[in-house]
């Protein structure tokens, strides 16, 4: 708590240094404006600003006493800050009315001072102390908000307030409150980055809070500030999980995202070895059936960790989100995480999301891209679903048709040709382009339609489209690659279709074209040459590069026609304006025409140049994608976003899978209590709890891997108990037994207000001695009933904690409130009047002996030093009945647990054998004097019949035993 | 642009020429050559330590005429000089709806969504995806088309304090803090002429003063303390088909997309079931969040307590193993003329497989070639449109008779001197038929539990055409 002193001086020198300025300026928050201010406010205007006159009459109105005036101003301003235009100026004017009573003036206030405080930080300073006073507030809205705004007023000096800020908003009893306070932990790390130790404690702290509210926003958090911290997560993980189907649906994404990556290393591949990520297309698209059926032959070997499956599970449902966003962070957890056969399961939904806008349909396309290559099988059967329409943006149309083209297989290229062959006639001729080029990978990736795509592609030469030629063109090049044989006749073509095509790039490719495979058309090439030589001077220079190309590989080929026109191309190469052809014309020269100077390299000018050159491979443009996670922006951009977190390769060995259980399920939040705001703080948590029941029991066989650690306990061995200890003992969790629930006011008695109360064993926040009490109270009438407290009590010395005044219950509503009472270690009834604004009832609270105790943890020797430190002996019999079969020692603990809080002593003899003795012990606040209340139990594998156990109760004060 | 590595230099004329149309598939060159050490070139650098960011940074309003007529920000202010970018992306664009969704500048992200011709542009700093920043801006937009009637220029510039309001109640810190409707309409009132008369005399506010008890709630969808004097739930089953059909007139691809939406007006916290005759039809769902997944998964029952208002309680796609009904045909003959600048236009539509039911508010429309002058046809019903700018034609046809089968016929005069169009024109359709839902999805009955009350039940069946194309 040291760092919290500190703070808190830091602050107050903060806060000072805030109120000096406000000194200097003379300035007070006030509604009103006083004389002096209205002469300072007048004085410190510039003489440039006068000009504006426009602003001067909402200084004005901001000034005025009425409130409806400066509401009206406050509009103006807000709808110049929309503008984008300047308000700055009115700053002074404007942050006196932060405290204005009208609530929806002072929200037009924050807006304005979140978007000018970080340019006026002396003026700023003045609205720090409002929001403070407002951090008090018992209005948790107003506390939320108060925190929102300060955490958004981007000033340096205050980072101490914020801090404090911050940390006491993370204890708060309003989980919205913690949802806010997480927020303000980013602002607070961006401001600030020097702060990051404490708020990386901050984080920790809410990481454990059960609210689905603050799920989502604490690991927002996290990610921000501390994403490499992967140890924070591991006790949190399974809690995650459980609750992720309950978080609203902006922390899904964030919580799926953050769990891809933390599964990531965590867990083993689930992949099978040797099939590595980078399957090839083919492989891939056989895998689909052959896969399964090796799978379960490998599936002895691997082993998926339970909490790797539950992660798996728990998102699954989620893939019926309406949210695309998270449909598609599900879809990428699959893919980045399940067993292959499992990734089809995102198929359906993915699809489903393409009914969604364009935008959405875009990003989604993407992705399916990017997939399509490595799994085609799981997008062929919906491969209708991407045909394209004509009403497709230019950028949709691109990506389904990638995807088609990716999806092509021996099976469905009919189809798609088909298809396609609507496509290259569209009007779009951007996308006519884009579909010759899709022909062409169709044609190289299946070999038995190549000819079929040759001859469609050689027909739309005779196109009237330009672009349309020139893609052909350059398309048919490529394929004449691969297999040049026998194909001199389309060459020739070509060559013949030379004089009509102007578009540059297809000019070079026949060109080129012509070069390689002169020895195929050995008439038509020189012929080409020569006009080409006539119109050098008027060519782009790509195909200034190939005509130098062409002269080259026909000089070394056919020098007898074609020396001339060479030397006449390279001469007017050597002039040119670019320097690119001028180089290339040098390098060629020195290349081919043999002189004095040129050294060995020409010996080997015809082994260089018409060396026999790979055919290019026509890969997807998503080739390379899956370098990135899915659905990131990176993937989106193919680049990397800056802040992108690499997904890691899965450990070769699992880490330790143990750091993940739960042992202790803590009893109260161990944060700092700031009295007077934890009152109500279990309370609360019950009350939601209540609440989610219904969907809890609807969820109870996903949750066992939460409550599995707390139950395990080992049987048989020694209970020990301690109401609160003083001395050196550690007050323990209390052991989940059942609860029992006691009847306090039956609704007939209490006109419409029924009241209920358990007692749920933990330690009493209010004063050490007392006992907590959980009351719940529910209206069971048809008006609403309105401040209900606590009245007399009997006896008058009886010290209760109670709870606050609930001001207002409506009909069918219900809440819970916990209260201490100290019985003062008897077992004498504490007597109270349940107050409404009208009745008043007379109610009692028996304590059952078990529930005045609290367990402590303590080692065997502890024990018996303890025990035999006792002066005297109190002792209360309680018969427990059990059923022979149920005798085991766990059946019995859970028995004595219903009756009596006590905790466990572990025990080092055998179990079997020995009597279990379950003790407590119990130190009432003041002198150190125990009581120890110890049963003993036998059980055993050689008794069938258990005796029931007896309890005994050793005690200073208590009634001697004889 | 020319280096010559000495290792390779034939690929280096290949490279040459094989590095300029934008579409082009990366061949094995450029891996080689990158492979030499060039691959940095490919990605923008990035720097060392992640700077500290916001998820969604600003927002600007971009209107058609490209004024930005709104910004937000929610960190640090975002200068508007980043739109720039924007702009450079929309002159390069042919269409509004072509302009990409993700553009990166030097140091941010600019995300926008086209919604009632305004761009929405989110600025990012850092890695967020994609789909979460673009979920989000259609979320508000139905926001204010649910405050305002409309999402125009106009209505955001005339309520402006109340757009501000929304934007800030939604994203705290760049991250989504409410989005439900319910929970922001408690916070901020939606605007009506006589609130804010009773607002002008009685000096109330339109700004919630307490926390929306659906913040903290198990249901956030839902507020508490709704009450109704006549309490009603009307359901709407709406089903779009999704064809394209040949120019032969047969069907390519055609699947049946659905919604129910329902506007639920019920006093207090109903518990509603809603059941199928034929759940199995079902393919794909996706819900609301107050559905009760569970519940759907073992009974196929949909459980829920609804949110107060008008919901899209569930959307779902019809299995593809059922044959879908197309309720339409079409008859065509479109034709240019090589050397004339006549073109023929022919169109009959008629009723297909309807079950007898009337299909009503035909609207067909295509674009046509663009060399086409204009059109001089003649509708047998209903009324037709040319636009000579967009070349875009439509024809209202209205309720189609079997009778008397609507047609549209005439000729197109091209322009002078070009040549005849390579594609005809795709046709789509519009259509409604009442009544009826052309999977044959049948709810079976609806049950209210945890209230008193009898409810007054409704629900009603509807078939749209949604992207219904038709090639010639």
């Amino acid at each position: 708590m040291d760092v919290g002193f500190c703070l808190r001086s830091e602050a107050a020198g903060a806060m000072r240094t805030a109120l000096m300025s406000a000194e200097n300026l003379q300035l007070t928050l006030k509604a009103e404006p006083s004389q002096e201010e209205r002469a300072l406010t007048h004085t410190k205007r510039g003489p440039e600003e006068t000009h504006k006159a426009g602003n001067e009459d909402l200084k004005e109105m901001l000034e005025s006493n009425k409130e409806s005036l400066k509401l009206e101003a406050m509009k103006r301003v807000v709808g110049l800050i929309a503008k984008g235009k300047n308000a700055s100026e009115l700053f002074p004017a404007v942050v006196k009315n932060v405290a204005s009573k009208n609530i929806e003036l002072k929200k037009l206030v924050y807006v304005y001072l979140v978007r000018y405080a970080e340019e006026q930080q002396d003026l700023a300073l003045l609205s720090i102390s409002t929001f403070q006073r407002a951090l008090k507030e018992p209005n948790q809205f107003i506390r939320a908000s108060a925190l929102r705004v300060l955490s958004s007023i981007r000033v340096p000096i205050i980072v101490p307030i914020m801090m404090l800020a911050i940390k006491e908003a993370a204890a708060d009893m309003s989980p919205y409150v913690r949802k806010t306070s997480a927020h303000a932990i980013q602002k607070l790390y961006s401001l600030d980055p020097d702060q990051k130790e404490q708020l990386i404690e901050v984080i920790e702290k809410l990481l454990k809070d059960k609210s689905t509210l603050v799920a989502g926003s604490v690991v927002v958090a996290f990610e921000e500030v501390c994403p490499d911290r992967i140890d924070l997560i591991h006790k949190n993980y399974r809690k995650l999980c459980n609750l992720l189907v309950d978080v609203e649906e902006w922390g899904q994404v964030v919580i799926i995202s953050m769990l891809t990556r933390y599964a990531r290393t965590q867990f083993t591949s689930p992949w099978k070895e040797g099939a590595s990520f980078e399957e090839n297309n083919e492989k891939a698209f056989y895998a689909s059936d052959s896969e399964e059926k090796s799978e379960r032959t490998e599936a002895e070997a691997y082993v998926m960790d339970p909490d790797h499956r539950l992660l798996l599970r728990n998102t699954k449902p989620l893939l019926q989100s309406r949210n695309t966003a998270v449909v598609m962070s599900v879809a990428q957890l699959y893919w980045h995480l399940a067993p292959r056969h499992e990734v089809n399961l995102v198929t359906k939904s993915l699809v489903r999301l393409l009914r969604s806008h364009r935008e959405v349909q875009y990003i989604v396309l993407q992705n399916i891209a990017t997939m399509s290559i490595q799994r085609k099988g799981m997008f062929e059967p919906y491969m209708k679903s991407f045909y394209v329409r004509s009403t497709d943006a230019t950028h949709i149309k691109t990506l389904k048709l990638e995807i088609l083209t990716n999806l092509a297989n021996e099976a469905n290229i009919s189809t798609i040709l088909r298809e396609f062959q609507t496509y290259v006639k569209s009007q779009d001729k951007a996308f006519a382009a884009a579909t010759i080029q899709a022909i062409g990978r169709c044609a190289t990736n299946i070999s038995e339609v190549t000819d079929t795509c040759l001859n469609g592609l050689v027909l739309l030469l005779s196109n009237r489209d330009e672009t349309v030629v020139a893609e052909s063109v350059v398309v048919i090049k490529k394929l004449l690659q691969t297999q040049p044989t026998q194909h001199s006749e389309i060459i020739k073509h070509m060559a013949k279709l030379f004089d009509n095509i102007t578009v540059s790039m297809a000019r070079a490719s026949i060109l080129w074209l012509m070069g390689e495979y002169c020895d195929r058309v050995p008439k038509i090439a020189p012929d080409v040459l020569r006009k080409m030589a006539k119109s050098f001077t008027a060519e782009e220079d790509i195909v200034k590069l190939q005509t130098v190309n062409l002269a080259a590989k026909l000089y070394l080929t056919n020098s007898k026609q074609t020396k001339l026109l060479t030397q006449y191309i390279l001469n007017l190469g050597k002039y040119d304006q670019s320097y690119d052809i001028r180089d290339r014309t040098r390098f060629i020269r020195q290349l081919i025409v043999p002189n004095e100077k040129s050294g060995a390299l020409n010996k080997y000018a015809r082994r260089i140049l018409l060396a026999p050159k790979p055919a290019p491979v026509l890969e997807s443009a998503f080739k390379d994608r899956d370098r990135y996670q899915l659905g990131t922006l990176s993937h989106s951009l193919n680049s990397k976003a800056s802040g992108y977190q690499e997904l890691s390769d899965w450990p070769a060995v699992a880490p330790d899978q143990s750091v993940r259980n739960v042992e202790v399920v803590e009893p109260v939040q161990e944060w700092a209590p700031s009295v007077g705001k934890t009152k109500k703080l279990k309370s609360d948590d019950k009350f939601y709890s209540d609440n989610e029941e219904e969907k809890a029991e609807e969820e109870s066989e996903s949750s066992e891997g939460s409550s599995s650690s707390s139950s395990s306990s080992s049987g048989g061995g020694k209970m020990v108990a301690d109401v609160y200890s003083r001395a050196s003992f550690q007050v323990t969790a209390p052991s989940f037994g059942p609860v029992k629930t006691y009847e306090l006011l039956h609704h007939m008695t209490g006109k419409g207000l029924s009241a209920k109360y358990h007692f749920p064993r933990q330690p009493c926040l209010h004063q050490p001695g007392m006992v907590a009490v959980q009351v719940t109270l529910s209206n069971g009438s048809d008006r609403s009933l309105e401040e209900i407290h606590v009245g007399d009590r009997s006896p008058a010395s009886l010290n209760i904690h109670c709870f606050n005044t609930i001001e207002r219950l409506e009909p069918e509503a219900s809440v819970t409130v916990s209260m201490g009472i100290d019985f003062s270690d008897s077992t004498q009834a504490a007597n109270f009047q349940l107050c409404t604004k009208e009745d008043g009832f007379s109610v009692s609270i028996q304590p059952a002996v078990g529930e005045l105790l609290m367990p402590s943890s303590l080692s065997e020797q502890d024990f018996s030093r303890e025990q035999g430190k006792l002066l005297g002996m109190n002792e209360t019999s309680a018969t427990v009945a059990m059923a022979t079969a149920n005798a085991s020692s766990q059946a019995v603990k859970q028995r004595v647990l219903s009756v009596a809080n006590v905790g466990e002593v572990p025990s080092g003899q055998d179990v079997a054998h020995s009597a279990p003795s379950i003790s407590r012990r119990d130190v009432p606040p003041g002198p150190l004097v125990m009581k120890t209340l110890s049963s003993v139990l036998t059980t055993g594998s050689c008794r069938p019949s258990p005796r029931a156990p007896f309890i005994r109760d050793d005690g200073k004060r208590s009634r001697a035993e004889t | 642009m020319l280096m010559f590595p000495s290792d390779s230099l034939i690929t280096s004329f290949v490279y040459s020429m094989s590095a300029l149309p934008p579409f082009k598939p990366v061949t094995s060159y450029w891996f080689r050559l990158s492979q030499n050490g060039q691959n940095e070139l490919l990605c923008f650098p990035s720097p060392a330590s992640p700077p500290p960011a916001a998820m969604i940074h600003s927002l600007f309003l971009i209107n058609a005429s490209g004024d930005i007529f709104l910004e937000k920000h929610w960190k640090s202010v975002v200068s508007r000089s980043v739109c720039d970018y924007f702009f450079e992306a929309q002159e390069r664009a042919s269409e509004p709806e072509n302009v990409p969704p993700v553009i990166p500048t030097p140091h941010h992200y600019l995300i926008s969504v086209l919604r009632h011709r305004i761009y929405f542009v989110a600025v990012i700093q850092s890695e967020v995806p994609p789909l979460f920043v673009i979920e989000f801006l259609h979320r508000v937009v139905d926001t204010f088309q649910d405050y305002f009637g409309v999402c125009t220029e106009a209505a955001i510039k005339d309520n402006v304090v109340v757009v501000y309001e929304l934007l800030e109640e939604m994203l705290d810190n760049g991250f989504p803090l409410a989005t439900e409707s319910n929970i922001l309409k408690e916070l901020i009132k939606p605007p009506t002429i006589l609130r804010t008369m009773v607002n002008t005399i009685t000096g109330s506010t339109n700004v919630g003063e307490q926390l929306p008890t659906g913040q903290l709630s198990v249901v956030p969808w839902r507020r508490t303390g709704v009450k109704y004097t006549n309490n009603e739930a009307y359901f709407d089953v709406v089903e779009e088909i999704d064809a394209i059909i040949d120019k032969s007139g047969s069907t390519i691809t055609a699947e049946i997309q659905g919604v129910i939406d329902a506007c639920v007006k019920l006093t207090g916290m109903p518990d509603l079931t809603l059941s199928f005759m034929n759940p199995r039809l079902l393919d794909d769902v996706s819900f609301h969040p107050c559905v009760r997944f569970k519940r759907w998964e073992a009974e196929r029952i949909l459980s829920f307590i609804p949110p107060d208002g008008n919901f899209r309680l569930l959307s779902y796609h019809v299995s593809s193993q059922n044959l879908v009904a197309i309720p339409v045909y079409v008859k065509h003959n479109i034709t240019f003329r090589e050397g004339s600048s006549q073109g023929r236009f022919d169109l009959t539509l008629g009723p297909k497989q309807t079950m007898g039911k009337a299909v009503e508010a035909v609207l067909v429309s295509s674009q046509l070639p663009r060399g086409v002058l204009n059109a001089n046809l003649n509708a047998s019903q209903g009324t037709y449109t040319f636009d000579p700018v967009t070349k875009m034609l439509t024809w209202d046809v209205g309720k189609i008779n079997p009778q008397k089968l609507p047609s549209l016929k005439g000729s197109m005069n091209l322009q002078a001197g070009a040549s005849k169009p390579d594609e005809n024109p795709t046709i789509n359709i519009q259509l409604k038929i009442q009544q009826m839902a052309i999977s044959g999805l049948k709810v079976n009955r609806l049950d209210m539990y945890g209230e008193k009350y009898k409810p007054f039940k409704g629900i009603k069946y509807m078939t749209k055409a949604g992207k219904f194309q038709v090639r010639t």
